[in-house]
């Protein structure tokens, strides 16, 4: 069968509607069980060594002692791992390079940030555990650092790979960089638009790393047996994506383990790559032990993926009647210790709302001693964004011209060229910025000190390697057996809807379960809002595939031709009772039968998804400025956002209001804070503020439905573009309510005061 | 190690456990007793997804030692239900799609609970600024505040 089902516009029963979601009841009574709530008998605990500093050569580990210590039954260091070749394989969003992978989850040479892993033990409880690592004497030479971009990017910095010589530049380099990639896309010319144009503004921006801030910590729990299987539970975005990565560091065959997912507290891209999970195979293949390794907090804030820092810088060019002619972005990204920021995708992203014929981005991927950063919802997009709506912002502000209306007049529609390659299909861009053009917020009164902020927002939205089974029970109920995980959104809600309405059954009877590797076939992660999408067509698939199969049953089982058997109503009827005439046969009836008339009864599908949707989105956001403090307070917040369709409304919203909370905490609060020893100083939820309740308001949504003519309910996917606009939003708002316009993210009350009390940094 | 003898009452059971004199209740609670629908989220008191009553009070479970739960009366998310029956906030949480990952949840169902005890007829404001201690980061809020404040309706009788 296609691997694409095109859309069809159809009466709708269940998808669109709002049931309660199939794993809400262990939600709310503590029976779901997360990665850190799996136990097995005779386990061990795991912990790991993290380095104290930003950059030092490891010149030796003794670990003698540490072994030494009653209860402690297994050490591993970067000796009882192999060095791996340069070899790229895809994660997520991002591409991982197994070479950094292993030097990633244990230092080899050196240490290249504060809590990279330099060694890790199992033992008899968590607090011998503790008292081994202490044991463990690491004698490292210091090195110099660097963490900033700027200055990591200039020839006499602090080299963290005397290997790297940056790629996309020919000839090649004669000396090696931190500077791991340049990139560039474009189309036009760039000159030529410039001098085209009557205004032309060019600004710089420099944001800090944020990290993802999901509420559980990694955590994972391994058993490895004497017959070289090993089985993992962990909490993760993709299941068969650790099971590659965990096969491929330890040099185990793919099929010798088997990755059980675990109910996962929050991702958002942060759980697409493994991190203890070859540490605690390893351990337990020496301890002879099931491995439990549960991260604390402040192990999740130093070594797990943030978000990039960056510096970014934005020209742009328009006429006096507000038709941007040129525009031109330098993407520089902190890509942590090993290369493979998002700078990519930003670049593509940075201008892809606008239909522009001169176009020029150039991107550099940045080693710094920072941790690797991993995927964060649209990876890199809410940056290079910030910047590109800031401009537009000043630009339609210096014209006179309405935000909305100077994006209107620029915007990208079906068939506009992009600077990266293909023209768009379908969009709903336009359809969005008139509806929050519309929308009661964009028009109401403001106070003193406030100001209201519009910035928009676009991202891909992927397809990729897609299996599920449905198995049709034998009282007549059906099982959703699915390999991409419900990262939260309620895809496990969204996807039996699917399936009930091409069945034409209630919904109860669908019961969705996720599958562990060893059930489907291949799954990518859970990313790039793909899950909905890239799973919907898989069920929908195996829903039609069923449907062949149940009509061929009852036309054998009332010897009938295939032709006289539909499927309506949710059961096999006569196609015309004129022609063919027989009694229909529910499911149940059918599933009673099954056995004797041929054998059980499945629906599959095996895709690789192709087609996703492009999404963007609109977000209008009042503020009211303390002039006093430097305090921000959002006052209203809308967020307007073309979703192709929404199967669940309520979980549609529920990404809208999430994805925006998630922007403003990056906007207003959260930020990486290193000393000048490049020491993390804020690894803990106190000093690195995430939004709380009293932080927020209510956060109004509108759901714009253009369908995506890829998929057969139109979905499109929505759970990253939400947070691409708040950043810039807010920036636009405070420079609404108080003529001030920030550069720098976070706008924390100190930045906010120090701008409003000189001129603001150009 | 020598560990410790600690006789609590958990959800109206009597229980008996041994800790070591480090450990919190958080951990106690779920290795020791077995109860994981008590959750860690930073174990320093600041994501509120540990939170329980200890004697009708509502404590951060990381930042109690477990030793100190000697003779109290200890509430968690499994002894929210009766039976089959959801409590009024679980039935809400459910109705408006107040949860996502659902990591957050039962600590903020325990300090919702909390709320509503002490004051029947909260405001949006006073729901927010009461939940200020629990972390989501799925949610943004909005549907956890409407789903508290429709609770509190139900359970008025309003």
């Amino acid at each position: 069968m296609s691997d694409t089902l095109k859309y069809e516009e159809k009466k709708l029963k269940i998808v669109g509607t709002r049931p309660l979601r199939p794993d809400g009841v262990d939600k709310v009574t503590g029976r779901a069980r997360y990665g850190a709530d799996y136990n097995l008998a005779g386990q061990l605990i795991g912990k790991v060594l993290r380095s104290p500093y930003a950059h030092a050569r490891i010149k030796a580990i003794d670990v003698s002692a540490a072994l030494a210590l009653p209860g402690v039954k297994a050490v591993v260091t970067r000796d009882d791992f192999p060095e791996m070749p340069n070899e790229y394989a895809s994660a997520g969003e991002l591409t991982v390079n197994y070479r950094a992978v292993t030097r990633n989850m244990m230092a080899r040479e050196k240490v290249l940030y504060d809590g990279h892993p330099v060694a890790a033990l199992a033992a008899v409880s968590e607090s011998v555990a503790r008292a081994a690592l202490a044991l463990i004497k690491v004698d490292y030479e210091v090195l110099p650092h660097v963490i900033d971009v700027v200055e990591a990017m200039r020839p006499d910095a602090p080299l963290l790979h005397e290997d790297q010589y940056t790629e996309g530049v020919k000839p090649k380099p004669a000396r090696p960089s931190n500077i791991a990639k340049r990139l560039e896309y474009g189309h036009g010319d760039l000159a030529a638009g410039f001098a085209k144009a009557d205004v032309i503004i060019e600004r710089e921006f420099n944001t800090k790393p944020v990290h993802q801030g999901y509420i559980e910590p990694q955590a994972c729990l391994a058993s490895y047996s004497a017959d070289g299987q090993a089985e993992l539970w962990t909490c993760t975005q993709g299941h068969f994506v650790f099971r590659a990565q965990c096969a491929k560091v330890l040099q185990m065959d793919v099929s010798k383990i088997r990755v059980t997912p675990t109910e996962i507290g929050g991702g958002f891209g942060g759980k697409n790559n493994v991190y203890n999970e070859p540490l605690a195979i390893a351990l337990s293949r020496k301890s002879n032990r099931p491995v439990k390794m549960v991260m604390t907090r402040e192990e999740v804030f130093r070594a797990t993926g943030p978000t990039p820092g960056a510096n970014v810088k934005v020209k742009i060019g328009c006429t006096l009647d507000g038709r941007i002619t040129a525009a031109q972005a330098e993407v520089n990204f902190q890509a942590g210790a090993f290369p493979g920021s998002p700078v990519n995708q930003a670049s593509m992203c940075a201008f892809t709302r606008y239909d522009i014929a001169n176009v020029r981005v150039v991107g550099h991927d940045v080693t710094v001693n920072r941790p690797k950063v991993a995927a964060y919802r649209a990876p890199g997009a809410p940056i290079v964004v910030f910047g590109v709506e800031s401009v537009i912002d000043e630009l339609s502000k210096k014209l006179g011209i309405d935000p909305i209306e100077f994006r209107l007049k620029n915007a990208a529609k079906e068939g506009t060229q992009t600077y990266y390659g293909p023209k768009l299909g379908p969009i709903g861009y336009v359809q969005t910025l008139e509806a929050a053009r519309a929308h009661p917020h964009y028009s109401a009164p403001l106070g003193p000190n406030q100001g209201r902020g519009v910035a928009t927002g676009f991202w891909f939205n992927i397809g990729n390697e897609t299996t599920c089974s449905l198995n049709l029970q034998p009282d007549g109920t059906l099982t959703l057996n699915l390999g991409t995980i419900d990262v939260a959104g309620g895809s496990r809600a969204s996807l039996s809807m699917m399936v009930a309405e091409e069945l034409g059954i209630e919904l109860e009877r669908v019961r969705p379960i996720i599958g562990d590797t060893s059930t489907l076939g291949f799954n990518f992660v859970t990313a790039g809002s793909r899950s909905t999408f890239a799973s919907g067509m898989a069920g929908v698939i195996a829903s039609r595939d069923m449907i062949e199969k149940l009509r061929a049953r009852v036309a054998k089982i009332r010897e009938v031709p295939l032709a006289a058997v539909a499927w309506k109503n949710g059961r096999a009827e006569p196609a015309d009772a004129r022609v063919v005439k027989f009694e229909p046969m529910s499911l149940a009836e059918i599933a009673a039968m099954a056995g004797r008339t041929g054998g059980p009864i499945a629906g599959h599908a095996e895709i690789n998804a192709q087609g996703a949707g492009p999404g963007f989105g609109a977000h209008i956001v009042d503020v009211e400025v303390d002039r006093q403090t430097g305090a921000v307070k959002i006052l209203r917040y809308t967020v307007v956002q073309d979703v192709g369709k929404a199967i669940h409304p309520a979980y549609v919203e529920g990404q809208m209001q999430g994805g925006a909370a998630q922007g403003i905490g990056w906007a207003l609060n959260e930020e990486y804070v290193y000393g000048a020893d490049g020491v993390l100083q804020n690894p803990g939820f106190l000093d690195y503020r995430v939004p709380v309740a009293s932080d927020l308001p209510m956060i109004d949504t509108v759901i714009v439905e253009v369908p995506n003519p890829n998929h057969p309910y139109g979905v499109r996917g929505c759970g990253e573009v939400p947070i691409i606009s708040p950043m810039a939003a807010i920036a636009n708002a405070i420079d609404n309510a108080v003529g001030v316009r920030l550069y720098q993210q976070p706008f924390s009350p100190p930045r906010v005061l120090e701008a409003l009390s000189g001129p603001a940094k150009r | 190690m020598s560990r410790n003898h600690v006789n609590a009452t958990v959800n109206g059971d009597s229980v008996e456990f041994l800790c070591e004199t480090g450990q919190t209740l958080l951990e106690a609670l779920r290795d020791e007793v077995g109860l994981t629908g008590t959750k860690e989220g930073c174990g320093t008191g600041d994501c509120g997804a540990c939170s329980v009553m200890v004697d009708g009070r509502l404590v951060c479970s990381c930042l109690m030692l477990a030793v100190e739960a000697e003779g109290k009366s200890i509430e968690t998310i499994e002894g929210m239900a009766k039976g089959e029956a959801l409590h009024p906030l679980q039935r809400k949480f459910l109705e408006h799609a107040a949860l996502q990952c659902g990591i957050c949840t039962p600590g903020i169902l325990i300090a919702a609970r909390s709320l509503l005890e002490r004051n029947p007829d909260p405001s949006e404001a006073e729901v927010r600024y009461w939940l200020a201690g629990n972390l989501c980061r799925c949610t943004g809020y909005h549907k956890i505040v409407d789903a508290v404040l429709d609770a509190a309706r139900e359970l008025r009788g309003a």
